[in-house]
């Protein structure tokens, strides 16, 4: 599938710093319509920067973010939100002193009125249905991520992009996570999964950026990525 | 060989979470020990309990045969404890020499600023002794905590993630340096993500992982280690 | 029984009050991250509003209502999320809390301008007159409708939160700020309708309660500590337990109003007189929930602090308390009697503000409190016997040093707001429950002696002024002496980063109680060094957010810039008898300057002093911009031209012209002979002042004035430099700072060849 569909989203030579600390070195991405790409890389490879800057949560030092072809360098984070850019971030993307209902709620806007955000999300997820009066920080690991899976897609989102999303969680949850994320590339929808486990991920991308010290260390068909070139990302062996 | 510091089945519990769950180790006198682990494996968690800014819930730590659980932070530099951060604490307004002479200072040595002096001709960063540790590039910023951990003269000194902002030709000269204090006598217990530089370095590398230590051994056996390469990999599919 | 009754229903509609105001502190702070210090102050402001319109104006009472409560106070409020703190997101705790300090001063200044004291007509509460029986109790209407309005706010906070949008956006955003933001709420505009809401829950709160007190600035911005202890009783974060703190509150006032009214009531304890018990008991209440606060933990992230200080260097100092020593000899041999008293306070007023150069400059602790220890210097200082002799004067200053090193203690386990909010408790309890005994202060005043020096009578201005400053030259050597010892070096370490202090064995309490003895001990000597009579009210807490302001705002880590706000201080009094019209404007005038920390973290003096630099360092144009100002005030004293044109033309000269004369210097041709006419227009303008806007009252003129320094520094700069200014955060009103370093140097470069 890759290579396919026109580009939802480009990185074009990201720089990015955090103070005087420089963490991302000339870093080009980009995801087409459609396609599931898994960013992988050891930890402090940068892969959480490149997220916070593609949800515009962070702007880069140098670089510049393009969705849908629009340059949106510079936009706020919530401009990019209301364009149709869906981010989870680490730590399952969830508000939990909200309930439920709340929760879902937070993506109401013009034209998404909460009882479309519900129907939508119930019916992914009938779990939360039975949840929506509980507060979202009871909710088990796995439930909190569909939570937040639900109110994401319940935008109808043109870009999903989801970091470290099995982080805690049992392996059998993730397998169902990842399988509903795979329905929803099918959709149409393009994904950006961000995964340290690499081999959790490779199974259901098209296509896989790997990356260490900022750097982009390879980008392909994620059929390519074999175990020896991540050993090496990972742990350093030759 | 004996143990500098020796973990005994430490846990630590931020509320309903296990940040460390009976972590035991040791690091030997004289040596190199690397400690890696994915993200949120409790390494950092460690470095705090071991040098008091949090207290275990259950577990001691020893250095040097003496149980040190209940000595305030303040007081475990005086017993050769020094160490860095991963997001630096750099006394950002003062000088690059002033921050270290600070440090030395602290530790009440006889001659701070000869001692201040030397430590920063050690990390090399004599020409910018005037400059105010604020404006330093990362580089020297991650050599500037180290200067000011060795003016406290630490027997044991923990650095987190010393390469991180590094470029190669800086992490190579790190790791030169890291050598030469273990000629010199000082103990050292090494986080960090690049890989190569702990493999180079480490005499003995500790892996910790969802606050657990799953394996202990040398580069060589913890590259191969198949649990290792799973804990970061994750399981396959 | 009925007694019981009737003491409860008091008690409940204070806490009622108690609750409005703290329900608005919470919901601002929680939102928005911003303590605001000035809350109460803008419920003054409200009270101060509707007393106008419904009294003066004799608006009907909903229409006033809604004028303060839906208009004014929600645009105030969103004027000062907007305007002054917009800027601060990313600034330190201190400085954003100086900003609020700063607002708070700003209208505590306004109200009394815009109301003066004298002419204050009663503020009648709702349906004055009426009563309406409770339990055989007779209670007034405004009472009741304080009980009501608070119930109805909580169920309307309730609701906001939990069943509109906008509320759960206000709860998403507390849980998780950016990942509202991912979610496609807009922060800012959040915080914005928070303050809006905060500020007109304030309103309602002031305007209840002035019905209780009438109108009075200070007690009515003091409204703001009962909702302190209240919002610090929710931990800052809970609804329900605020409203219950400030029930409790308000109860164990009535209460003891009543148990004062008792025959079994102590009238002293231990020879103190118990009446300014009832008083106390918020900031007993809300010292004591501080100190229950759990200890802060150490934090890992250094200081991002972006204002800095240089080391003081020997040389310079030494040059600079010699200037000021033989300069105050020079200055007070040619000054009036009366002149000289002013500078004898302005420089008590340096000492006080240089008393927070170890503090709030080298360790990086705020203090609400310097007066306070001024004032417990004074009082030692008169009960000493020796009569003013160097032995008493030092053992003052080390009991002071002692007092503040044990006060420090337990505040010592707090950290930013929560320490400056104990130090301000301490303040205001000294105020209350000590100063105002009466053998502390009999009959409000306490003497205190001059110091006896061999052959110097410093009753005497002359001598006082030219010993104070002496007094003022050795402190800030010591303080040279202090940053450039390894104390100094400890201090500001623990300022950039605790945690790593600790680690290379710094002892945080130690070094925190020694940083607030030095500062107990040279604002003790403002008090002790202040001979002559007086009184608790120059002590008062409200009195040193002033200090803090000045210190903060003219660069508390250098001496210098403490002299500077000293003078600054001083100099109201002095500007106000020169030109009696603006005395207006010398109270409201530290307030905006610490608003200006808004624009500007690192202090204004920092700033101003950049924009000068090239001035100062060229003999030439500082030869010019003195000469200028001497002119002026030779034209002013042969009645050339009048006060306001003196002021006016002051103005436009010093920040217009002068930062611009390098420059003027090498531009050459059109554009030169095009500057200076408008310097020229400017200046005739502003000469002749009072022709002009004979008829504009006080606040048009300012403003007048203000815009044509505006126009006349801005379009002298475009001209010559026509490069637009580097940095957008600067305070570019006067065309002052938008200079680049390239730029300095090379008119650096440049004054040099001028002849």
């Amino acid at each position: 599938m890759s290579g396919i569909g026109e580009p939802i989203l480009e990185l074009k030579n990201i720089s990015a710093s955090y103070d005087a600390i420089s963490v991302l070195h000339d870093v080009n991405i980009t995801v087409r319509r459609g396609e599931v790409m898994a960013l992988l890389g050891p930890n402090g490879a940068g892969k959480s920067t490149v997220l916070k800057i593609a949800s515009a949560l962070m702007r880069p030092t140098q670089g510049s973010v393009h969705i849908a072809g629009h340059d949106l360098t510079g936009a706020a984070a919530s401009e990019l939100a209301r364009l149709g850019v869906c981010t989870i971030p680490e730590g399952r993307g969830i508000f939990p002193n909200l309930t439920v209902r709340e929760n879902l709620e937070m993506a109401a806007r013009k034209g998404l009125s909460v009882s479309v955000i519900q129907e939508r999300a119930f019916a992914r997820f009938p779990i939360l249905a039975e949840r929506r009066t509980q507060l979202a920080g009871t909710l088990s690991g796995g439930q909190q991520q569909m939570l937040s899976l639900a109110r994401g897609l319940a935008t109808d989102p043109v870009l999903l992009m989801l970091d470290e999303m099995s982080m805690g969680l049992a392996p059998i949850v993730v397998a169902d996570l990842y399988e509903q994320v795979q329905a929803i590339a099918a959709e149409g929808v393009s994904v950006l999964v961000i995964e340290q486990f690499a081999r959790t991920v490779l199974g259901i991308a098209d296509t896989a950026v790997v990356m260490s010290h900022g750097h982009v260390r390879f980008s392909g068909n994620a059929r390519d990525v074999d175990e020896a070139t991540l050993s090496s990302a990972y742990l350093g062996t030759k | 060989m004996t143990a500098l510091l020796e973990v005994r089945s430490v846990a630590v519990r931020f509320g309903g979470v296990m940040a460390l769950s009976g972590v035991d180790l040791d690091v030997q006198k004289d040596s190199i020990t690397g400690l890696i682990g994915p993200n949120g494996a409790g390494k950092t968690t460690l470095f705090n309990v071991i040098c008091g800014i949090r207290q275990p819930t259950t577990g001691v730590v020893l250095l040097d045969n003496e149980e040190i659980n209940g000595v305030p932070t303040q007081k475990r530099s005086a017993m050769g404890i020094g160490r860095t951060f991963q997001r630096l604490e750099l006394f950002t307004t003062l000088s690059v020499f002033d921050n270290v002479l600070v440090a030395a200072e602290l530790a009440r040595v006889s001659n701070p600023h000869a001692v201040a002096r030397e430590q920063i001709e050690l990390l090399g960063l004599t020409d910018r002794a005037d400059t105010i540790a604020g404006e330093l590039p990362t580089g020297s910023a991650r050599l500037l905590e180290v200067a000011r951990a060795l003016a406290g003269r630490p027997r044991l000194l923990l650095l987190d993630e010393p390469a991180s902002g590094l470029d190669d030709v800086e992490t190579q000269q790190l790791g030169v340096l890291l050598q030469q204090l273990k000629s010199l006598g000082i103990t050292v217990l090494l986080v960090e993500h690049d890989m190569s530089l702990i493999m180079k370095v480490c005499d003995q590398i500790h892996v910790l992982d969802l606050g657990n230590v799953i394996a202990s051994g040398t580069p060589d056996q913890i590259q191969h280690d198949p649990s290792v390469i799973d804990a970061y990999l994750g399981a396959v599919r | 029984m009925q007694q019981l009754v009737a003491y409860t229903v008091i008690g409940l509609t204070t806490g009622a009050i108690y609750a409005l105001a703290s329900s608005g502190l919470v919901v601002t702070y929680v939102t928005s991250g911003v303590f605001n210090i000035a809350h109460g102050a803008i419920g003054m402001i409200a009270a101060f509003s509707y007393w106008q319109v419904r009294f003066e104006w004799g608006w009907p009472a909903p229409v006033a209502l809604f004028a303060i409560l839906g208009v004014l106070c929600p645009a105030l409020g969103l004027v000062i999320d907007r305007v002054a703190l917009r800027g601060l997101a990313q600034a330190t705790e201190v400085t954003r809390l100086t900003a609020t300090v700063a607002l708070m001063a700003a209208f505590i200044g306004i109200a009394t301008w815009i109301w003066p004291p004298e002419n204050r007509q009663p503020f009648r509460g709702f349906f004055d007159g009426n009563n309406v029986s409770v339990l055989g109790v007779n209670v007034g209407w405004n009472k009741i409708i304080a009980l009501i309005a608070a119930v109805v706010v909580a169920g309307g906070l309730r609701i906001l939160l939990y069943k509109t949008r906008l509320g759960i956006q206000m709860r998403a955003v507390v849980d998780d700020r950016s990942l509202a933001e991912l979610n496609g709420a807009r922060p800012a505009r959040i915080a914005s309708a928070s303050w809006a809401l905060g500020a007109s829950l304030a309103g309602l709160a002031g305007i209840l309660l002035a019905a209780e007190v009438q109108l009075n600035v200070v007690p009515l911005t003091l409204l703001v500590i009962n909702a302190y202890a209240a919002a610090i009783f929710g931990r800052l974060k809970s609804l329900p337990l605020t409203f219950l703190g400030a029930m409790a509150l308000g109860l164990t006032e009535a209460y003891l109003l009543w148990g004062q009214g008792q025959s079994w009531f102590p009238e002293t304890i231990g020879g103190f007189s118990t009446s300014g018990l009832r008083q106390a008991t918020p900031t007993i209440f809300l010292f004591l929930l501080l100190m229950l606060l759990p200890q802060a933990k150490l934090r890992a992230g250094a200081a991002r602090v972006r204002e800095r200080s240089a080391i003081p260097q020997w040389n310079t100092a030494i040059l600079g308390a010699a200037v000021l020593v033989i300069g105050s000899i020079a200055v007070t041999g040619m000054m009036t009697r009366s002149n000289t008293i002013y500078l004898i306070q302005a420089l008590i007023m340096a000492l006080a503000v240089v008393s927070l150069v170890p503090l709030t400059g080298y360790a990086g602790l705020v203090s609400l409190a310097p007066l306070t220890f001024a004032g417990i210097g004074a009082v030692l200082m008169s009960k000493m016997p020796g009569d003013g002799n160097v032995v008493s004067l030092i053992a003052v200053v080390v009991v002071v040093a002692l007092i503040g090193a044990v006060v420090a203690l337990p505040a010592l386990r707090l950290e930013g707001i929560y320490l400056a909010l104990a130090t301000g408790a301490f303040a205001l309890l000294v105020s209350i429950l000590v100063f105002n005994q009466g053998k502390i202060f009999s009959n409000g005043v306490a003497e205190v002696p001059p110091l006896r020096l061999p052959g110097v009578d410093l009753s005497q201005p002359r001598p006082k002024a030219i010993f104070l400053s002496v007094a003022f030259a050795v402190v800030g050597l010591l303080l040279v002496a202090l940053r450039r010892s390894s104390l100094g070096r400890q201090f500001v370490a623990m300022k950039d980063s605790p945690l790593a202090g600790a680690t290379l064995g710094m002892n945080l309490v130690r070094t925190k109680a020694l940083a607030f003895a030095m500062s107990a001990a040279i604002a003790s000597l403002a008090g002790a060094l202040d001979a002559g009579k007086v009184a608790p009210d120059n002590y008062t807490f409200d009195r040193s957010l002033p200090i803090l302001l000045l210190a903060i705002v003219s660069g508390v880590g250098s001496i210098g810039g403490a002299f500077f706000g000293g003078m600054l201080l001083g100099s109201n009094t002095v500007l106000a008898s020169i030109v009696p019209s603006v005395s207006n404007i010398t109270q409201v005038m530290p307030g905006l300057i610490g608003l200006s920390m808004g624009r500007n973290p690192n202090g204004t003096a920092s700033q101003i002093a950049t924009g000068f630099r090239p001035v100062t360092s060229h003999p030439q144009s500082l030869l010019t911009a003195l000469s200028g100002i001497g002119a002026l005030w030779l034209l002013t004293s042969v009645d050339i031209i009048s006060h306001w044109g003196f002021f006016a033309a002051l103005v436009i000269w010093g920040l217009g012209i002068v930062p611009n004369l390098p420059a003027l210097a090498v531009t050459s041709g059109r554009s030169r002979a095009l500057c200076l006419l408008i310097a020229a227009v400017g200046m005739g303008i502003a000469a002749f002042f009072d022709d002009i806007f004979e008829a504009v009252p006080t606040g048009g003129r300012l403003l007048a004035i203000i815009v044509l320094f505006v126009v006349v520094g801005n379009a002298i700069r475009r001209i010559h430099t026509p490069v637009a200014p580097t940095s957008k955060s600067s305070p570019d009103l006067m065309g002052l700072t938008g200079f680049t370093p390239e730029e300095l140097s090379q008119s650096d470069r440049a004054i040099k060849v001028v002849p």
